[in-house]
């Protein structure tokens, strides 16, 4: 059944309504399935689901991660180590799915989509219930089959955007992307930063000015204070991927409790304009 | 983008949305400068000046005489750094400094492209880093001296496997980073729009030259051209001039490590799939849900799990043939064309001459008129070569 019309899985436009409604941005925690293996990391959803998250966002673990600094590299690594495969990757979203129905959206490079086939690889996520994919490496100009794809299997075809993005291509970009405009923060790779380069306000200020899509912060987002501030700036989410995979790779006996107490400060800090500390 | 970058299905600009304004940046002044009158005059003048061009279409007459049949060398091994990587490090160098770009930065193997692209970066006085692998910074610690020497920075690369796609991977990642004020020098035909075609521009001087060469020797095309295939960038400037003379072969030869089946292997058009790699789709090495694997070869230059786009759709459509030689033949084939002919050629390039040696071997091919473009000469490979006949140096 596709997402859209299945009751047990929330849409991601649902899911802006409900945060907003509550006065918050959504909190989106990122982590690479299969790391450091399955079931641990299937673990660290759940603790993530607990302590605050609003949809998710799954990594497939890539060999060659041009778009992810030292962190998420590392992760992929040892995902990749432990076995994950594109089909293992699947089945992890439907174990996430057993006890969940907020969003998800995959994070992935476009050669495992190419490999396995566009059309196959929608309809596996679709089924696994996945409601939203972004591939990294895939700007409009080569997206025609994926957006296609994803059209056909009910997904959100989403799409990054950036400072240095023009407003020419921001339109084009808009046209096919749905679900939520996934922006990037910083000039740079992902990974965690001390400070936010980019003038965030600016930067979301001219994405809303384009589009009526949900608009998510990502790439760099590290402390509770960028949290806070993209979502002062007017942004209805904050993507966590390095921030939360050091939390869990500082203490790898016990992965699970510094990754709690770190969504539950990044969640707190998505209420307007709320300050904490995430050490 | 103006154009879409695509050779058949192949190519294209397979990159994270942060990258494309500098792609559009760069193709834009690609545009505007390839025809440009002062700027072919200046490139003009350092590649005859610095690089040493033209280079000679040499007749080597005693192994034409050992294979029974007529071989010309295109001796790009007479460049200045010792291979044709030069002929497109001026080009892009030169088109970086016209853009107004301050820092270059690029991706080396063995460090013959990094070498190339530091005594540019000296020449034309803007600050280099070179990514290269931190395996590779072990085994080739000399060109990393030599790049140090021309002032280059080497940094070296500790991510995947420490070879060149991991040198490639973290060179992206600085581009991303910085790419106001640098220019990423990608040193083959492979890479997303428009580094495929421009790398191509830059290295089809290799093609005009010998396109004019040869029609002053001999008054006619030759009958077939050999070129060595890692990324395809000498094989590509060769061929370029050559791809619409349908009677003239072209043969390009990868390396194939311990062989073609023995999962050790760099020859991506012999066994690989379709895939997308490094921004663009072409042929590549990869398991099958994707992930790239590790290439291998004797030669550094060939020990590549990709391979440039153009040469993708020159094999689907038959316009060009691709075979690979064992790592074992290569050194057959450097040995042959030193004793022979009294040239050294690089690794990379033995590849060619081996195959050269095989495709004579066929009763059909005997007489005919063959070139083989010598990328680069042996010197960097010479502790590698001894090491291999067990010689102490």
């Amino acid at each position: 059944m596709k997402i859209e019309n299945n009751p047990r899985i929330e849409s991601y436009d649902d899911m802006f309504k409900r945060v907003k409604d509550n006065d918050e941005g959504a909190f989106i925690p990122f982590i690479v399935a299969g790391d450091p293996d399955f079931e641990t990391s299937l673990q660290i959803v759940r603790a993530m689901l607990d302590c605050g998250a609003d949809a998710l966002e799954i990594g497939f673990p890539f060999s060659d991660p041009v778009a992810d600094g030292p962190t998420v590299q590392s992760a992929d690594i040892r995902a990749l180590n432990s076995g994950m495969n594109t089909n293992k990757g699947f089945e992890f979203i439907r174990r996430i799915r057993d006890f969940t129905q907020i969003p998800i959206g995959l994070l992935v490079y476009y050669n495992l989509i190419y490999k396995m086939g566009v059309n196959e690889f929608y309809r596996k996520a679709s089924v696994s219930g996945v409601n939203g994919i972004l591939a990294a490496d895939l700007p409009p100009e080569e997206a025609d089959p994926a957006v296609e794809a994803a059209r056909d299997n009910g997904i959100n075809q989403i799409f990054l955007a950036a400072q240095t993005t023009s407003n020419q291509r921001l339109e084009k970009i808009i046209e096919l992307c749905s679900g939520f405009l996934y922006v990037v923060s910083v000039m740079g790779v992902t990974g965690a930063r001390s400070k936010l380069k980019v003038s965030t306000v600016e930067l979301v200020e001219r994405m809303r000015s384009h589009t009526q899509l949900p608009i998510c912060v990502g790439f760099g987002i590290s402390k509770p204070e960028h949290v806070t501030e993209v979502i002062d700036a007017g942004a209805d989410g904050a993507i966590v991927g390095s921030a939360l995979i050091n939390a869990m790779t500082d203490n790898l006996d016990n992965p699970e409790s510094k990754v709690r107490e770190c969504c539950h400060i990044m969640k707190k800090a998505t209420q307007k304009s709320s300050l904490s500390r995430c050490e | 983008m103006i154009a879409d970058g695509k050779f058949g299905i192949y190519g294209g600009i397979f990159v994270p949305e942060l990258l494309i304004p500098a792609l559009e940046e760069l193709e834009g002044a690609f545009i505007k400068y390839k025809d440009d009158k002062d700027f072919n005059a200046e490139l003009d003048y350092y590649l005859r000046e610095f690089a040493g061009r033209p280079t000679s279409l040499y007749y080597a007459r005693n192994l034409s005489e050992k294979l029974g049949c007529k071989i010309y060398l295109k001796r790009e091994d007479m460049l200045h750094t010792g291979a044709h990587k030069i002929n497109n490090t001026l080009g892009q160098g030169l088109l970086a400094k016209y853009m107004g770009k301050k820092r270059l930065i690029a991706e080396t193997g063995a460090g013959q492209h990094g070498i190339a692209t530091a005594v540019v970066g000296a020449l034309l006085k803007m600050p280099t880093e070179v990514y290269m692998g931190s395996e590779d910074v072990q085994r080739q610690k000399l060109n990393v001296f030599r790049m140090e020497l021309s002032d280059a920075k080497v940094i070296p690369v500790d991510s995947g496997s420490r070879t060149l796609k991991d040198s490639i991977n973290e060179a992206l990642r600085d581009w991303i980073s910085n790419v106001e004020y640098t220019h990423y020098l990608i040193g083959s035909t492979m890479g997303p729009h428009p580094y495929p075609t421009m790398v191509k521009h830059f290295q089809s001087i290799i093609g005009r030259e010998t396109k004019k060469q040869i029609m002053e020797k001999d008054d006619k095309n030759p009958d077939v051209i050999i070129a060595c295939v890692g990324g395809g960038s000498n094989a590509i400037g060769i061929f370029s001039e050559f791809i619409e003379d349908e009677n003239v072969e072209l043969v390009g030869v990868e390396g194939g490590g311990n062989g073609v089946n023995s999962g050790k292997t760099g020859a991506t058009l012999s066994v690989g799939t379709e895939g997308v790699l490094h921004g663009s789709l072409s042929f590549v090495l990869q398991n099958k849900y994707g992930q790239i694997n590790e290439a291998h070869s004797i030669s550094a230059g060939l020990d590549y799990p990709g391979v440039g786009p153009e040469h993708a759709h020159l094999k689907v459509t038959g316009r060009a043939k691709y075979v690979a030689i064992n790592d074992k033949e290569a050194l057959h084939g450097f040995k042959l064309l030193s004793k022979y002919e009294g040239i050294i050629p690089a690794l990379e390039s033995a590849h060619a001459i081996a195959y050269l040696e095989k495709y004579v071997q066929l009763r059909e091919n005997k007489g005919k008129t063959i070139v083989v473009n010598l990328s680069g000469r042996g010197d960097k490979d010479m502790f590698l070569v001894a090491e291999e006949m067990g010689e102490e140096v």
